[in-house]
């Protein structure tokens, strides 16, 4: 008997809007920050994350968490704040999983200092969980040559959630593009490679939506030229 | 026939306006109220009056009631105004009573309306005590804080937290404004309108008629600060700024227009020091204009080659986001929601001092290129994050996650 061999399924674009809604829970020093994130819910952990990649910025972001920029800017130990900064949230299971990576990191650092450093009333942390809702938009990618073209025109909110929120949410950690381009097989391996070589901590939604359009039409050159 | 949100469109873009109708879709069907207690004037007045409409063309059945009270329950609630923002203000008893009778009178007044909607969104605390009086309610209860709330008089806050703690949620425009309540907190910033005459684009001849009326004059540097004439406004340590920068830049000109301040006897004391300050200056203009005044106000924030909102404290700053609309760059006091908008060397400058102000006029004065690089980003940044249309999602989006409970994730099909 012959099986129907089943060709990759259309990319279906989604966009997602993310409301922010505040704990009431702050922290002015590190203690504080640590015997919060203990109890916190977990998405705050999120949010400090992965949700402030949603909000707009000029500046190139010095950390990739919402904790290690408040360790530099308002609590001034860079020390602490290049650790936390090399806490990657693709490697761990779950957003627990996460947390306790970052309390192991206060900890230590608490017990590395002997007197505690204050923020001012002003700059206390504060954790901000977020709620995520994701809706239709009616389009749908066939080819990846339609990712290519099409992604310039994506919304920052649809990008987010297919390149950014998809690595939280995918058991593999993947962004849904690469994931997708993965089902096109070897053709489209150097799209997906070059993919995943973006990094997209340090820059901001729009310039990310820039970066990806022109990596996308120089891998398809290479693919169509070949 | 080119609709309201084809107009927006032309403005935030097409996508920004699909993007509406997709979280819309999900809520046909729904019957919103708003209430609060002006239909003229004001802030909250302001955003409802394109809010609503904007609403109902997305297909949603929307209305905007507003309650009415004698001038005892106004006096009662500007103390309720004031002492949120921390003013120590003890209120009469009497005036409470008014306030909830006043708030008896509209609820029966309101009745059906309120009690059959879906949501209902109460703005500031003049309504507050509406929720109270519809034990039978069938919808959702939202309380809209747009005051600066961080700090509030206690007992003032206590008495209104009562009402408060009632609704299902509240709205504050920044984190740090947040209140221990037993519901959850959403944040949303506020917004402003592209659209109204406080921000429109004017003719060329409207600007240049505007400097004329004042003797300003066009061919020199020209450094603005609206705001109220109020302490918390620093407008003394603008003077202050002004004239360090001036030893430096003889032709620079100051221009601080403020609203009326007769309802607010120290803002009378305040305008009498700083008319005393600029006395013998010809170059320090004080304009003290009428609350309508707004083409003219949009006449010198478009003029100015720098504007300042050097606050001591400040809510939110929206004549920072409307001076950022106009492609301004922004010298601002680093404090309260200013922070979010001015960003060291993007958008303008955040300072602490006159001397920092000083050193930010003449850094951005004597580079036309840098003022011009950094007011368009500062738009940029307005045009995503800070008019009307992102409000009305931020709104619609709420609704959503009200109605689909405390789910971190909302999946609409």
């Amino acid at each position: 008997m012959v099986m129907a061999q089943a060709g990759p399924v259309p990319f279906v674009v989604k966009d997602c809007a993310l409301l922010t809604i505040a704990t009431g829970k702050r922290a002015q020093n590190l203690k504080e920050l640590r015997e919060q994130l203990v109890s916190i819910h977990l998405g705050c952990v999120y949010y400090h994350f992965w949700g402030g990649l949603l909000h707009p910025r000029f500046e190139a972001r010095e950390y990739n968490n919402d904790f290690a920029t408040w360790a530099n800017r308002s609590i001034h130990d860079k020390t602490l704040a290049e650790r936390l900064s090399v806490v990657d949230p693709t490697a761990f299971g779950s957003l627990g999983d996460l947390r306790q990576e970052v309390i192991e990191v206060i900890e230590e650092r608490l017990d590395e200092r002997e007197v505690l450093a204050w923020a001012q009333p002003d700059q206390q942390f504060e954790f901000i969980r977020s709620q995520i809702v994701v809706f239709q938009t009616g389009q749908q990618l066939i080819l990846p040559e339609d990712l290519a073209s099409r992604i310039s025109q994506l919304s920052l909110g649809s990008l987010f959630y297919h390149f950014i929120d998809a690595r939280g949410r995918n058991d593999s950690r993947k962004d849904d593009f690469s994931s997708w381009l993965a089902s096109f097989g070897e053709a489209y391996a150097v799209m997906t490679e070059l993919l995943g070589s973006v990094e997209p901590y340090f820059t901001s939604l729009s310039e990310l939506r820039n970066e990806l359009a022109d990596r996308f039409q120089e891998c398809l050159c290479e693919v169509t030229c070949e | 026939m080119s609709s309201l949100l084809d107009t927006y469109a032309q403005v935030v873009g097409r996508d920004v306006i699909e993007q509406l109708y997709q979280v819309a879709d999900s809520l046909s069907g729904l019957r919103v109220v708003h209430v609060n207690s002006t239909r003229l004037g004001g802030g909250v007045a302001e955003i409802l009056e394109k809010l609503v409409p904007l609403t109902r063309e997305l297909g949603i059945d929307t209305r905007w009631e507003v309650i009415s009270g004698t001038p005892e329950f106004y006096r009662c609630t500007k103390s309720f105004h004031d002492a949120l923002q921390g003013v120590a203000v003890s209120v009469d008893p009497g005036l409470l009573r008014v306030f909830e009778d006043t708030n008896a009178v509209n609820a029966e007044q309101l009745g059906p309306i309120l009690r059959d909607a879906d949501v209902v969104f109460i703005h500031d605390p003049q309504p507050a005590p509406l929720l109270k009086l519809f034990p039978d309610r069938k919808g959702r209860w939202i309380w809209r804080c747009h005051i600066d709330i961080h700090r509030p008089y206690r007992p003032v806050w206590r008495y209104l937290r009562d009402f408060i703690s009632l609704y299902d949620a509240s709205i504050f425009s920044l984190p740090s404004f947040a209140q221990p309540l037993p519901h959850v907190q959403y944040i949303i910033p506020p917004s402003i309108d592209p659209l109204a005459q406080k921000n429109v684009d004017l003719p060329d001849h409207e600007i240049v008629a505007a400097l004329e009326r004042f003797a300003i004059d066009r061919d020199r540097p020209i450094v603005l600060q609206v705001s109220r004439f109020d302490r918390f406004k620093d407008p003394v340590g603008v003077i202050h700024g002004y004239r360090l920068a001036k030893t430096f830049v003889p032709a620079l000109q100051l221009v601080l227009a403020g609203g009326s301040a007769t309802d607010d006897p120290d803002g009378e004391v305040v305008l009498a020091e700083v008319r005393q300050l600029a006395e013998g200056d010809p170059d320090l203009h004080v304009l003290h204009l009428p609350p309508d005044a707004h083409r003219t106000i949009n006449a010198l924030q478009r003029a100015a080659d720098v504007v300042v909102q050097k606050s001591l404290r400040e809510g939110f700053g929206l004549t920072v986001t409307e001076a950022m609309w106009k492609g301004k760059p922004v010298i601002g006091g680093d404090t309260g929601g200013i922070r979010l908008q001015v960003v060291d060397y993007h958008t303008g400058f955040l300072v602490s001092t006159p001397e920092g102000a000083a050193l930010r006029m003449r850094y951005l004065l004597r580079d036309r290129a840098k003022r011009s690089e950094m007011g368009q980003k500062a738009r940029d940044f307005v045009r995503d994050n800070f008019l009307i249309t992102r409000h009305l999602r931020d709104y619609l989006t709420l609704i959503l996650g009200l109605t689909h409970g405390a789910e971190d994730r909302i999946e609409l099909s």
